[in-house]
């Protein structure tokens, strides 16, 4: 195939989630995370919505990765509830993983396994129906395909970093959950990240990501929130925010 | 049940596969257990009637060592490269996490013994192939690795790791310590009158400790 990872319609052959803008995929109900005494997230209460790009958008310390690990469920609220596509985190964790797809600083994957073998482990662990295919399709996507034999050990830290978005992709989720998922990427990566922020929003997929790069969050996420202090200060549409005037007020923190 | 089985089948062949390729715990266990069954067999004397219970515990201690410096090392490699938090973020029971990890940590110590305890044999000159010290070396292992598998998961996020990991078992692992010794001891020299009060101990043991710790595991892992 002399078609580019980019523009092959591997992606067109996945199943479309249902598009119901007005159900939130993701409800927070006064959440609350304290570590010790301090709170770092503090009765947070957000919906997010089908289809929604949403980028997270703080200082360091504000909360984003907390936020995301308790949406993830790898850490437990103080109080407070989350239901995610109806699931509520706390009564269903299971369903809910089945439902999210998560990249983190680290790429959750095994240095000493093939990408192909990674992949491989992840699709049976989901639960994928059309393990095989649904391989080759994520490699070919990534750019990996010709690296699919060669163990994760040997790869760039870019190169790495698209296989942690094709892990994060192969069960098709609901909800990607990216936490600064531009840091390491390289160019065919940042590409590659582009085209699964725009498939997610054409098949209803919501997407939370936290960055640091204000132009990337504001050109790629549809809705900004701004995390202080474990509160939502600012929920507003990207297309009404301005660079300048949020790096200020992050400056400012 | 069969799902589950499956997903466990699937942790046990990635960690194989790693430890195949990497050969990070394995090699190290066997040294470890070798190199102290040499060391006792040299230090004890062999000649006298009391050689079945030096080696009975000498076999333990080789063991149990390298049960320790194995447990500590699977978790934090996994822990430290964050492919830990991959395998929590599966739609699977954490339960059956903790099975593939137990299972795996099972194997790798029955390894070690199937290798080293031929060694031992022939180095303390006692005939361990009997099916009920094989019978009390089983299960004297699957409650090490049970509580074992656990605790290395809590000490893996703690940065004294190394130390806690045996400070935490010692005290809980104690019973199940005795009654292998114990019940090697009698089996060695022939006393099977009350084996099977002590192999009905260590089974209990294993039971009641393989089911609290798959269920505290869901607990243990989360923030």
């Amino acid at each position: 195939m002399n078609v580019s990872p980019l523009e092959s319609p591997l992606l067109a052959s996945d199943d479309e989630a249902v598009f119901t803008p007005r159900v939130p995929r993701v409800k927070i109900t006064r959440l609350t995370k304290r570590f010790e005494r301090r709170g770092v997230i503090r009765a947070l209460d957000l919906e997010l919505f089908p289809g929604e790009r949403v980028a997270l958008l703080g200082a360091n310390g504000a909360g984003k990765t907390t936020l995301l690990r308790i949406l993830a469920t790898l850490s437990r609220p103080t109080s407070g509830s989350v239901s995610i596509a109806g699931h509520l985190t706390h009564k269903a964790p299971d369903k809910v993983r089945a439902q999210i797809g998560v990249v983190a600083h680290q790429p959750y994957l095994y240095e000493d396994l093939t990408a192909e073998e990674n992949l491989r482990f992840f699709a049976r662990m989901y639960g994928v129906a059309d393990e095989r295919s649904r391989i080759d399709e994520i490699l070919f996507m990534i750019g990996l395909i010709s690296r699919r034999d060669d163990r994760v050990r040997t790869f760039s830290r870019g190169m790495q970093q698209r296989l942690a978005i094709g892990r994060a992709i192969l069960h098709r989720p609901a909800l990607l959950l990216l936490d600064e998922p531009d840091s390491g990427l390289d160019r065919e990566g940042a590409r590659v990240l582009e085209r699964i922020l725009g498939y997610q929003r054409t098949t209803g997929g919501t997407v939370l990501m936290t960055t640091h790069d204000l132009r990337f969050g504001l050109a790629t996420a549809d809705r900004v929130l701004l995390l202080e202090n474990g509160k939502i200060v600012l929920d507003a549409p990207a297309t009404t925010l301005n660079e300048e005037e949020l790096d200020e007020r992050l400056s400012s923190r | 049940m069969k799902g589950g089985l499956a997903k466990i089948s699937m942790i046990i062949w990635k960690d194989l596969l790693t430890e195949i390729r990497t050969k990070e715990l394995f090699g190290g266990m066997l040294i470890f257990a070798v190199l102290t069954i040499i060391t006792f067999n040299f230090a004890f004397d062999m000649t006298g009637t009391g050689k079945e219970a030096s080696g009975a515990g000498a076999m333990w201690v080789a063991f149990n060592f390298a049960g320790f410096l194995g447990l500590g090392r699977s978790i934090s490699l996994e822990r430290d490269k964050g492919s830990f938090d991959g395998l929590l973020l599966c739609p699977v029971d954490r339960g059956t996490i903790f099975l593939g990890k137990f299972i795996g940590n099972l194997l790798f110590i029955s390894l070690v013994e199937l290798i080293s305890v031929p060694i031992f044999a022939a180095l303390f000159d006692l005939n361990v192939f009997q099916p009920l010290l094989l019978l009390a070396l089983f299960l004297g292992t699957l409650g090490f690795a049970a509580v074992g598998t656990l605790l290395a998961v809590m000490a893996a996020s703690t940065r004294s790791r190394e130390v806690l990991l045996p400070v935490l078992m010692f005290p809980i692992l104690l019973p199940v310590v005795i009654a292998s010794v114990r019940v090697t001891t009698l089996i060695l020299t022939g006393q099977t009158n009350d084996v099977g009060a002590w192999l009905n101990l260590l089974g209990a043991y294993d039971v009641l400790f393989l089911a609290i710790s798959y269920a505290v595991f869901d607990r243990v892992v989360e923030e």
